[in-house]
């Protein structure tokens, strides 16, 4: 049966497209955009004041399965990810067993298709086990879906290796998305090296250990030749460093989380709340700034949530051995709208391109597009709802949110993925 | 009464808080000094000792504290792994909030540990030291003794002198230093320095010699000689030449200047033996200090103004 999304604000900047009108979904793909259209049998949604864009993808996300199953799983991290607007999400390999070769991308392409409310993308791991030791098998895991390769939680420390992998990666135009950590610099460091690491007495983490190795993965895709994305970039130096390298026209793009964006080491106080601990972790307000400036002149493509949920047990540790990492794919959108959409420091285009269009683009998946004859993945945004960030707001299974107890402005109201419908008025379909 | 109901950041009293703890604590040193060492003050409250991470030094002088309060005081042994499958601190606060104890003083490697405690009891909490943030009855000890020796705080120019970088005791006694109004130094080369010492609030000199005559105290930190993350210092030889306390650097110092150090001391290396055991050394007196302090500290936080016989 046709829907029909009546009167939205309808946006897709890969086609210049910003006008009120209608979309027509039928069959699994948009049939016709355009105005006052009439469509026999639809079931209609009005869409007056709200916003309809390309469905968002989340490039960078935690699903836990399989090994950590009470953390999250394919069934409640899509959940999760419909909640938030998602319509795709890809998913990191640090799972148990972990995602290195063919079968298990193969595990979750076929969890997903089963349980999954929305796509997933394995993202398969860069070196064996993600030990920094050993080549994956990158041809197989690519055919059996996987769209990038990542040791997401663990810098590649070796230069040699990283510059193998890479050389590798090159021969299928593979994605290498690196998490730029230097081990040795950031010794047992839980929180930004300065200021609150001072106070709070804890170990400190310096943002030169992410810069020399954005520095050392620039200059290695400059030497192979291999795409590059810098996942969940913090500092000010890093930022600076991705925009030189886009200036010299080499094949590297970033993205950033909305943690970093929207708060700073000051957020962690005497409390020492873990749901605050990260990695990388909140940097100074001066990183902060330079992540908004790098999202808004281009340096930065994306946004991404590394959705990372944990156990409340294991959150309630003390501070030095709680996991690292906050739940995000709920609170991604509406994060967005609040600090960027009210406060007019961007556009509906500006979110569509760094939440729908670019992370297509870099991870070269599915082209949508809100024209006819496009797989139907679209959301619907609802600026105007609220949305109070308890517990019990999550479909994830976890509540490990650095925004807890914030009350947040806008939120998609529907999501379609495939035509299908997996969120209508702002709740999961079941 | 105090104006907390914890004491675990140095910053959670007010500087009357802190006025108040030091004139209480003067008159149970004098009940220190008798023959019979005991007063009925906290008969019948329960004093718990979680230390999770050893210091015989710390939880014996709290004891002895508890004891001469006639407090029921108990050592609690629990875990010091945090694993998902071990007991967890969490748990065993939950433990001890079920065994209705009132006060708990915590030590642990962590820091942030005791506030993780005030989310799981209602007990009243004292910070016993936690990983490298702060030590704040320590602070409080130190404070007595310098103004019991100088007569003053304010005004006082006091070099805390070695591993700022992991120390607890200068998380607190810096900070402490600055609410009664004496002016801290800290002194350490680079590689002990935390990475923003201005933010704890003090002034940062990388030569001892330099500030050593404007000093009134000479505070010596414990230099800990193993590191997982290699020496930050070529050799122990090199640190006790620049950064140690011996007699010829005591010659320099004001006439008046005292010397301090938390113990316990590695002799020839922070403090030489002739300055440790000279008579501008105060070791002991902290010590001794210490007991009163922490009697003061109990006290005053489980409101034992019903029978207030100290002052
Ligand atoms: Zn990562």
């Amino acid at each position: 049966m046709p829907v029909l999304l009546r009167g939205g604000r309808v946006v897709d900047p890969a086609i210049g497209l910003d006008a009120v009108c209608d979309v027509v979904i039928d069959d699994g793909r948009i049939v016709e955009v355009g105005e006052d259209l009439k469509v026999a049998g639809a079931t209609v949604i009005e869409c007056a004041e709200k916003i309809v864009m390309p469905g968002l993808v989340d490039m960078h996300v935690h699903l836990r399965e399989p090994g950590f199953e009470y953390k999250e799983d394919v069934a409640s991290g899509t959940r999760a990810a419909a909640h938030g607007g998602f319509t795709a999400v890809a998913a990191m390999p640090n799972t148990n067993p972990i995602c290195d070769e063919g079968s298990a991308v193969r595990f979750l392409v076929e969890r997903a298709a089963q349980r999954g409310k929305v796509r997933v993308h394995p993202i398969g791991a860069l070196t064996v086990g993600l030990k920094g030791e050993a080549l994956t098998e990158v041809a197989d895991m690519l055919a059996e879906g996987a769209v990038a390769f990542s040791d997401d939680g663990e810098g590649v420390q070796n230069s040699g290796m990283m510059r193998l992998i890479m050389d590798y990666a090159k021969q299928f135009d593979a994605l290498v998305i690196a998490h730029t950590e230097d081990e040795a610099l950031v010794g047992r460091g839980v929180v930004n090296e300065g200021v609150i690491s001072t106070r709070l007495g804890l170990p400190g983490w310096p943002a030169a250990a992410e810069d020399i190795m954005i520095q050392r993965d620039i200059r290695l895709s400059e030497l192979t030749g291999c795409r590059l994305h810098v996942a969940h970039i913090s500092t000010a130096g890093s930022v600076e460093l991705v925009r030189q390298a886009k200036a010299k026209g080499l094949r590297v793009t970033a993205e950033v989380t909305p943690h970093h964006l929207f708060l700073d080491e000051e957020a962690v106080t005497g409390d020492y709340d873990t749901n605050l601990k990260m990695n990388p972790p909140l940097r100074a307000a001066t990183d902060r700034e330079a992540l908004i400036a790098g999202l808004l002149d281009g340096t930065i493509d994306c946004i991404a949530t590394d959705h990372a949920p944990h156990g409340p047990h294991e959150k309630a540790l003390e501070f030095e051995v709680a996991p690292f990492g906050s739940t995000g794919l709920e609170t991604a959108l509406p994060l967005v709208i609040t600090n960027l959409i009210a406060k007019k420091l961007a556009s509906w285009s500006d979110v569509a391109r760094w939440m729908a269009v670019n992370p297509r683009t870099v991870l070269a998946i599915d082209d949508v597009r809100i024209e006819a004859g496009s797989v139907a993945d679209v959301t619907v945004i609802d600026p105007e709802a609220r949305v109070e960030v308890t517990p019990e707001f999550f479909e994830s299974k976890s509540a490990n949110s650095a925004f807890l107890r914030a009350t947040l402005l806008g939120k998609a109201s529907e999501v379609f993925v495939g035509g299908r419908i997996v969120l209508r008025n702002g709740k999961v379909v079941d | 009464m105090l104006s907390t109901r914890h004491i675990i950041d140095i910053q959670d009293l007010s500087a009357e808080d802190i006025a108040l703890i030091l004139d209480t604590a003067e008159s149970f040193k004098e009940v220190n000094e008798r023959r019979i060492k005991k007063l009925p003050t906290l008969r019948g409250r329960t004093v718990v000792n979680l230390f999770l991470e050893p210091s015989t030094r710390t939880r014996t002088s709290f004891e002895l504290a508890a004891k001469r309060l006639s407090a029921d005081g108990v050592n609690f042994s629990a875990s010091t792994s945090a694993t998902v499958k071990g007991e967890s601190l969490a748990d065993t606060a939950e433990t001890l909030s079920a065994m209705a104890c009132d006060l708990v003083i915590i030590r642990h490697k962590y820091a942030g540990s005791p506030r993780l405690l005030t989310r799981h009891m209602d007990a009243h909490i004292i910070n016993g030291g936690d990983g490298m943030h702060q030590h704040p009855t320590q602070a409080l000890l130190d404070l007595f003794t310098m103004r019991e020796k100088l007569g003053r705080l304010e005004g006082l120019t006091v070099g805390i002198v070695g591993d700022i970088s992991h120390s607890r005791v200068a998380g607190s006694l810096v900070p402490a230093l600055r609410m009664v109004g004496a002016r801290p130094i800290v002194i350490a080369p680079p590689t002990l320095l935390p990475a923003a010492p201005e933010a704890l609030g003090a002034e940062v000199a990388t030569s001892l010699d330099e500030v050593l005559p404007e000093l009134d105290v000479a505070y010596m930190l414990r230099i800990q000689m193993e590191r997982a993350e290699g020496m930050p210092f070529p050799s122990v030889r090199e640190y006790a030449n620049l950064f140690g306390m011996n007699s010829a650097r005591l010659a320099r110092m004001k006439p008046d200047a005292i010397v301090m150090h938390p113990g316990p001391m590695n002799r020839g290396v922070e403090i030489s033996s002739a300055v440790a055991d000279s008579s501008r050394s105060m070791i002991l007196d902290q010590v001794n200090a210490g007991v009163a302090v922490r009697m003061a500290a109990m006290y005053l936080l489980l409101g034992g103004e019903a029978n207030a016989s100290a002052s």
